[in-house]
């Protein structure tokens, strides 16, 4: 005997999201349209085991998580970089794993692969285009700026701007200087 | 990256030079439209075309007929049009002098162009790589000077 069946796919989705939300535990409200809104802190185990149980349905949840996370891991970054209240001795892999509860290992792949640079060369960039700034704003030596940035001396502050930019602090410094003299000769 | 395609244009007089461009591009994994022109003057002209879709990055070479880098660089720093791209110079030129002159006349990247083929990709893809990091992240473009 051979029966014909008919699917109504949003019940059925719907009915299986609803089931595993309330498996889950997650206080939540269904929008419609595969859209969920969480109504409470969603600890990372609990939307990973909510991820799960969805994934042998062919359910995923498609917030596109990875932009999200490495947005959240730059903006740590330059966190850290730009506010010198931050605890300057804290290990940056550290500081990362903690704030964004999550192994750096893990945050550290997910970076290259979808940035196609490394977190260690993002930090860099930033603390170069932060010394870049404070070089400009003429208040501090470089002694000073490579102290702010945590760096163990001028000469290795010196080093890295050069290996990242091509070119030295002080060089930097005049051709700044003269492109500004240049525009307002203009 | 999330982007579909980063937009590349060279203008260098020398064949076998723009081939090599191309070539490098095509091998990298970051998709990349490249256009490239043999003089200053078809750049220009490409550029200050209304229905242009304007490049991300501009490589010049320097030494070029009718219309040379110096001069594309200058042109294309006046026009407020073009403030986004950013410009690389491409050059067999090591000269100190020639560098720092390019880089006060607004060039953001300055590449010396080298022989070997690998080393030209590297270069290539740090160019690119480090362009879309300023970007996508919202660093001052002014600062942006970058030797290779």
């Amino acid at each position: 005997m051979k029966v014909y069946i008919k699917f109504d796919f949003n019940t059925v989705c719907n009915k299986i999201l609803e089931e595993k939300l309330a498996e889950s535990q997650i206080k939540h409200r269904n929008l419609g349209f595969g859209e969920v809104e969480f109504l409470e802190k969603v600890s990372q185990e609990k939307l990973r085991f909510f991820r799960n149980s969805l994934q042998s349905y062919g359910i995923e949840i498609v917030e596109n998580q990875k932009a999200i996370l490495i947005q959240k891991i730059k903006d740590a970054v330059v966190d850290l970089v730009f506010n010198e209240d931050i605890a300057i001795n804290v290990k940056t892999s550290v500081y990362l794993a903690e704030k964004l509860e999550l192994s750096y290992g893990h945050l550290s792949n997910l970076f290259s692969e979808v940035t196609y640079t490394s977190i260690e060369n993002f930090i860099i960039l930033q603390k170069i285009e932060r010394a870049k700034q404070l070089i400009l704003s003429n208040q501090l030596s470089l002694t000073e700026i490579a102290f702010q940035l945590n760096y163990s001396s001028v000469a290795h502050l010196s080093s890295q701007f050069k290996n990242t930019t091509g070119i030295t602090p002080s060089a930097f410094q005049r051709i700044i200087k003269k492109r500004k003299e240049n525009t307002s000769k203009n | 990256m999330q982007h579909d395609y980063i937009l590349i244009t060279l203008a260098d007089d020398d064949e076998d030079d723009r081939l090599f461009f191309t070539d490098a591009f095509d091998e990298l994994k970051v998709n990349t439209v490249v256009n490239t022109f043999k003089n200053g003057l078809e750049l220009m002209d490409f550029l200050n075309h209304s229905e242009t879709v304007l490049p991300n990055i501009i490589f010049l070479d320097l030494n070029m007929p009718i219309l040379n880098g110096i001069e594309c660089l200058k042109e294309i720093k006046k026009n407020d049009k073009f403030k986004d791209i950013a410009i690389a110079i491409y050059s067999t030129s090591s000269s100190e002098q020639d560098i720092e002159n390019t880089f006060v006349l607004g060039a953001n990247i300055y590449i010396k162009k080298p022989s070997d083929f690998n080393e030209l990709k590297k270069i290539l893809a740090d160019v690119v790589i480090i362009n879309w990091q300023y970007h996508t992240n919202g660093l001052n473009k002014d600062n942006f000077l970058l030797r290779l």
